[in-house]
């Protein structure tokens, strides 16, 4: 099986999705990525029993972080699929990367270079 | 523990509108445990509002420091010297902690990160509910260890009222009767006789109406 996925996706592998921690999700999109999914196994079939059911309430908390600074939920997706199921990832990361192209580029990065300070703090603060 | 909850990012940004540096204070006591006032969340605060301020061009520049604790005045020394080189300190301790760090730092103004919502227990993981007013005047030996003044919407220290049915309380379906479950406790440790007990029109000038309260301890002072 020799299949191939957009070269846009960077992997990031944790022991189970129960690791992704909010902040984690935040951090890359403050970092300047995109979009991300989260590629976790099959409901009722976590290793660990709970730990995909756990990241899918992160997810979706998460979601609302990004809906309330604007870059918009819709960037972060979860999706479940089992290890072995190679077209299914395929077809995730296609997905995700025609969603985000429609998008367009991270927000964040619009303005990532002009990072200068106009006025001192001080003189604006009440 | 005090229980709080995190405020409206949008209310947040609206607070700190104008300033380039900042430094959001996390608290390591009640606030931590209730998932709204500890390291992690003054990590994920200060990272959905330097994504916010950089897309609007408005770049900021976030410390995040988070103490033992912010009501009590040796934790607060911690910050000294840190505080100044900021334009705006954002607290995300309780109401306590809040007013402690303006109360010490009074050059900085300093805006609250989360709401306060009451003195509670954890039900269970991600769940609060509420058990004490702070009213002052403990009455839980004559009402089987449930508080009547914050468990009874109404605050009734000889109920039930008529809005009692079934368990719950007219207010919200949702809210069990404060009277109905002392009645039921009681019953469990047979001393039903207790609500015979007519308890006295409460004085109120130990909680709130008495204004704000103070304790001093004579040979605890130094």
């Amino acid at each position: 099986m020799r299949l191939s996925y957009p070269t846009n996706v960077k992997i990031i592998r944790v022991p189970c999705t129960g690791k992704v921690d909010v902040l984690y999700l935040l951090k890359t999109f403050q970092s300047g990525a995109d979009g991300v999914f989260v590629a976790a196994c099959m409901e009722g079939d976590c290793h660990y029993l709970t730990g995909n059911l756990r990241a899918r309430k992160r997810v979706e908390y998460a979601k609302k972080i990004l809906d309330a600074v604007g870059i918009g939920g819709e960037r972060l997706e979860m999706y479940n699929m089992s290890a072995a199921d190679g077209p299914r990832f395929v077809k995730v990361a296609n997905e995700m990367t025609e969603r985000i192209k429609t998008l367009g580029p991270n927000p964040v990065k619009r303005f990532r270079v002009t990072n200068v300070q106009e006025k001192p703090c001080e003189e604006m603060c009440p | 523990m005090i229980i709080g909850s995190g405020k409206p990012i949008k209310d947040i940004l609206a607070m700190i509108e104008g300033c380039t540096k900042i430094l959001i204070i996390g608290c390591r006591g009640c606030v931590t445990v209730c998932s709204a006032g500890g390291e992690k969340e003054v990590g994920i605060l200060a990272s959905a509002l330097t994504m916010a301020r950089q897309q609007e061009g408005k770049p900021i520049e976030i410390k995040e420091m988070t103490l033992e604790r912010q009501c009590d005045p040796e934790y607060l020394e911690q910050i000294r010297g840190v505080v100044d080189e900021y334009g705006a300190v954002v607290s995300i301790a309780c109401g306590a902690g809040v007013q402690f760090v303006a109360e010490k730092y009074r050059k900085i103004p300093v805006f609250p990160g989360i709401n306060t919502n009451f003195i509670g227990v954890t039900e269970e993981q991600g769940v609060w509910t509420e058990r004490c007013q702070a009213c002052g005047d403990c009455k839980l030996h004559l009402t089987g260890g449930i508080c009547p003044i914050a468990r009874c919407s109404k605050s009734l220290l000889n109920g039930p009222c008529g809005g009692s049915a079934n368990g719950k309380c007219e207010v919200n379906p949702e809210v069990l009767c404060g009277w109905q479950l002392i009645y039921d406790r009681l019953k469990e440790l047979g001393r039903l006789d207790l609500l015979e007990v007519i308890i006295p029109i409460n004085d109120w000038s130990t909680s709130r109406d008495g204004g704000p309260r103070k304790i001093v301890r004579e040979d605890l002072k130094l």
